[in-house]
């Protein structure tokens, strides 16, 4: 088996846990039923398979190369997308409007886990484009969306975003590149930008690059930043100013090429404006909801794709004797048999499998704003502002460690290039890092999600916890789970509430100083609650007969269980540390370090 | 020229095939199952064949358990144009004998009057490699087994066949019964849109009453049994070992 994800797994979530059919039901989805979703899952399982894994290891062994005329991408990667691209995969999550299929994006999601856990650096490519798109197709003119949308949802044409420059990375207000108004409308841009991924290559008809840059003239800072689609071939066939500069050697990810672009080495390269001048920021933070969702999702998805070959290498290596009968001539074990590897797994499997129900709740949420009445998209958009900073970091810092677990239950043969987990682990070690580090969403999440709107973000989130509280009452046999995750939610209520009470006088540096903290503490409560909500409907689904998948079922309760005996303690640590706003870290000086 | 294509749902050829405790067959519960792949080649040439201006119309048919719908479903979603599943089985534990499916095909293609029928060369549940040879039988057509090359040259089918040691050509004149092997083509996967457009073709459910035919089984499973374990293998010292072991345990050489 190839161990991809686990079909099992990610049908639980959609039927299971969050309803897939209850959104089919909906006018907005009534074109779609969950037997053809399960049929576009079963093309995706097969093509993942197939198609996308068998080169994943050639190509991180491979990384694309310049010779500085040209990228070299071993052509599996344009093969393997010409067949996603045929079977109709990117315009799945595309609304009917512009082209796509409208899938529920929940839907979409769980179906794009196949590809980011069987070979995401080749996905990377068309994940970029996708984003690309949504942002076009929210702030783009009719004259650019005539021209770029259509081929962008087919995946002929792929996109970028291009934010970042060589002395500009968390800090986008800095940004240098210079885009001058021409007569006819259309700008000159003039400027280098670092960290492109998918930024030059001959893989797609076209490049459509997605641009920040300043007017001259505009407001300093983040209030000046303009938005512009900077296409690699311009309408008339010619070639644009962009000149790649160089690659990127990175760690992981290597598949995906990772440029440094020079824009306007010449007479300035064409752009047009997106969205209104000076506005740019704002237009990119719209997309950047289902962008950080995707980073998310691909963490849980490696993590996910990790623990299964750990799984299944602990239940084939044999090692050691049972400690209650340790006859040297007696066979030795399966690893797994062993309490700290079974240890290793659960854990894995808690934070792999927690982070994927986080992704697919926050899809289902997408799915509410689209598709949901008034109240409830006004409801899925306040759970959105304070979920996504958490939905974006914690699978990328936790999956990762699911992935450093699949490693050491490998042991030495982990730490090899002859497995592939070493390599998912450095895949995805990007995740804490792009679209906003760690401490850019904890910064995000304690000093804007948090106090804004008077709270009322944070105070949904923790009415959806206790709706959940509720529903567990009174079933004995998830009593013990119940109690440590309310427990947690009170916690995390009563620490926020005292922090913000301190914040006035102690000022915004000290109130944020352990923002990250807060961040991995909130992250793990959110997670907790998951857990229950799926010990809940493993519960509901055995009491149904369970249908031949009971082992599966009561190991989501023994999950459940885990996590909340030996993860959810940690809050009560991480809640001692900064609830009194301590300032260790802050006071000390930069000369002492 | 129409093409009839039967395709069975069969235990998916990535799950690992374990023996229920009491010998009585293949432990089939909560197990995924999906088009037999023989059948995948077989539908996937039909539709070539239609793609190419030879075949008109491409109906797939399928024999088992109401579940085999979505089955008939991917063979829609890959191009085929109808379907017709004929609901022989309660559950998926009773597998249709290869004549009852033969004899229920051969008033399916009285019915359908194809020019062609192209099926699986066998299943890969239990391997039976029966039905292809049995219909022909029955309707007294032609066949031409293990395909892995077919034209269609006039009212005759040119087919090349995967025999032991070689290829072996034969022109058969249609109507005529072809089986798909391994090599005959590389399956397309049922791309999105057409899994949507499948929803909409017609899919005609009937009983083997409806044709007439007795389904009930005329052979007894007597046994299942896994496969015996393998054994553990020998380490040699060097190469003169392995050759000697080749030659006098072994007898290889």
């Amino acid at each position: 088996m190839p161990d991809i994800l686990r079909r099992e797994d990610l049908d639980f979530l959609l039927n299971d846990v969050f309803d897939l059919e209850e959104l089919c039901r909906r006018p907005f989805y009534a074109e779609h039923e969950r037997a053809d979703i399960d049929a576009m899952m079963d093309t995706a399982e097969r093509l993942a398979e197939e198609v996308f894994q068998p080169f994943a290891a050639k190509l991180d062994a491979n990384e694309p190369t310049f010779d500085g005329e040209r990228v070299h991408i071993i052509p599996e990667v344009p093969a393997a997308l010409e067949t996603y691209r045929q079977a109709g995969f990117p315009a799945m999550a595309f609304p009917a409007e512009i082209g796509g299929m409208g899938l529920p994006y929940m839907a979409a999601t769980a179906i794009g886990a196949w590809f980011a856990a069987a070979n995401g650096p080749a996905m990377g490519y068309l994940s970029l484009t996708g984003w690309a798109a949504n942002l076009l197709a929210t702030h783009g003119s009719e004259e650019l969306k005539a021209r770029y949308l259509g081929p962008m949802c087919e995946g002929r044409y792929f996109g970028t975003m291009c934010l970042s420059e060589p002395q500009a990375g968390s800090s986008l207000g800095d940004i240098r590149t210079r885009a001058e108004r021409r007569e006819d409308g259309t700008f000159r841009l003039f400027g280098s930008k670092m960290w492109i991924s998918g930024g030059e290559h001959d893989m797609s008809e076209n490049i459509i690059h997605f641009v920040l840059a300043r007017i001259p003239g505009a407001p300093p800072g983040v209030k000046g930043i303009s938005l512009f689609c900077v296409p690699r071939i311009l309408p008339d066939g010619a070639r644009n100013d962009v000149r790649l500069m160089g690659l990127n050697h990175k760690m992981g990810n290597r598949g995906t090429v990772n440029t440094a672009l020079a824009f306007g080495e010449k007479e300035g390269a064409v752009g047009w404006l997106v969205g209104q001048e000076n506005h740019g920021l704002a237009c990119m933070f719209v997309m950047m909801n289902e962008a950080r969702v995707s980073v998310g999702l691909s963490a849980a998805a490696l993590a996910m794709t990790g623990y299964l070959h750990a799984l299944s290498y602990a239940r084939e290596r044999l090692q050691g004797r049972p400690l209650t009968g340790r006859d040297p001539s007696a066979p030795m074990i399966p690893i797994i048999q062993h309490a700290d590897v079974r240890r290793m797994l659960l854990q894995a499997k808690c934070y792999a499998e927690g982070g994927m129900a986080l992704c697919l709740y926050a899809a289902r949420l997408i799915d509410d704003l689209r598709s949901g009445t008034d109240e409830d998209a006004a409801e899925a958009r306040r759970l959105l502002e304070i979920l996504t900073p958490i939905v974006k970091s914690w699978p990328s810092e936790f999956g990762l460690r699911a992935n450093d677990n699949a490693i050491q239950v490998h042991g030495g043969y982990g730490y090899t290039r002859d497995y592939p987990v070493e390599r998912m682990y450095r895949d995805n070690r990007l995740n804490p890092i792009h679209e906003g580090t760690k401490g850019i969403q904890g910064l995000d999440l304690l000093g804007r999600k948090v106090p804004m709107e008077g709270g009322a973000p944070f105070r949904a989130l923790l009415a959806r916890m206790r709706r959940t509280l509720a529903e567990a009452e009174g079933d004995e046999a998830l009593a013990d789970i119940r109690a440590a995750v309310a427990e947690a939610v009170d916690g995390a209520e009563r620490t926020t509430a005292a922090m913000l009470a301190a914040a006035p006088k102690a000022g915004a540096e000290a109130f944020t100083a352990n923002a990250t903290i807060y961040l991995d503490m909130l992250g793990h409560v959110t997670v907790g609650w998951l857990w229950l909500r799926q010990a809940l409907a493993a519960r509901r689904a055995l009491a149904a007969g369970g249908a031949g998948r009971e082992d599966f079922l009561r190991g989501k309760i023994d999950a459940a269980r885990w996590f909340c005996r030996y993860e959810l303690p940690l809050t009560h640590a991480w809640r001692g540390m900064i609830e009194g706003l301590d300032r260790t870290t802050l006071d000390t000086p930069p000369e002492h370090l | 020229m129409k093409v009839l294509v039967p395709v069975k749902r069969v235990i998916d050829y990535n799950v690992k095939v374990r023996v229920k405790a009491d010998g009585s067959g293949v432990d089939l519960a909560n197990v995924k199952m999906s088009m037999n792949p023989f059948d995948e080649i077989a539908v996937e040439e039909a539709i070539r064949l239609k793609e190419k201006g030879v075949a008109t119309e491409v109906v797939a048919v399928s024999i088992g358990v109401k579940q085999a719908q979505e089955t008939l479903r991917t063979a829609l979603a890959m191009g085929a144009d109808r379907a017709i599943l004929i609901e022989a089985a309660e559950d998926v534990t009773q597998d249709i004998e290869p004549l009852a499916v033969a004899k229920l095909l051969k008033a399916v293609v009285e019915e359908e009057q194809p020019g062609l029928v192209i099926a699986g060369k066998q299943a890969i549940d239990n391997d039976m490699n029966a039905t292809g040879q049995m219909l022909a039988a029955l309707l007294g057509w032609p066949q031409a087994t293990f395909a892995s090359e077919l034209k269609i040259e006039g009212d005759h089918a040119v087919v090349t066949r995967e025999v032991d040691g070689g290829l072996q050509t034969v022109k058969v004149k249609l109507p005529a019964i072809v089986t798909a092997d391994l090599r005959l083509n590389e399956p397309r996967y049922a791309s999105l849109p057409n899994i949507m457009k499948a929803k909409k073709k017609p899919l005609e459910v009937k009983t083997p009453a409806d044709y007439g035919v007795d389904v009930s089984p005329r052979l007894t499973v007597v046994s299942t049994s896994e496969p015996p374990a393998r054994k553990a293998g020998v380490k040699v010292a060097d190469v003169a070992e392995l050759v000697s072991k080749l030659k006098n345990e072994a007898g290889v050489l």
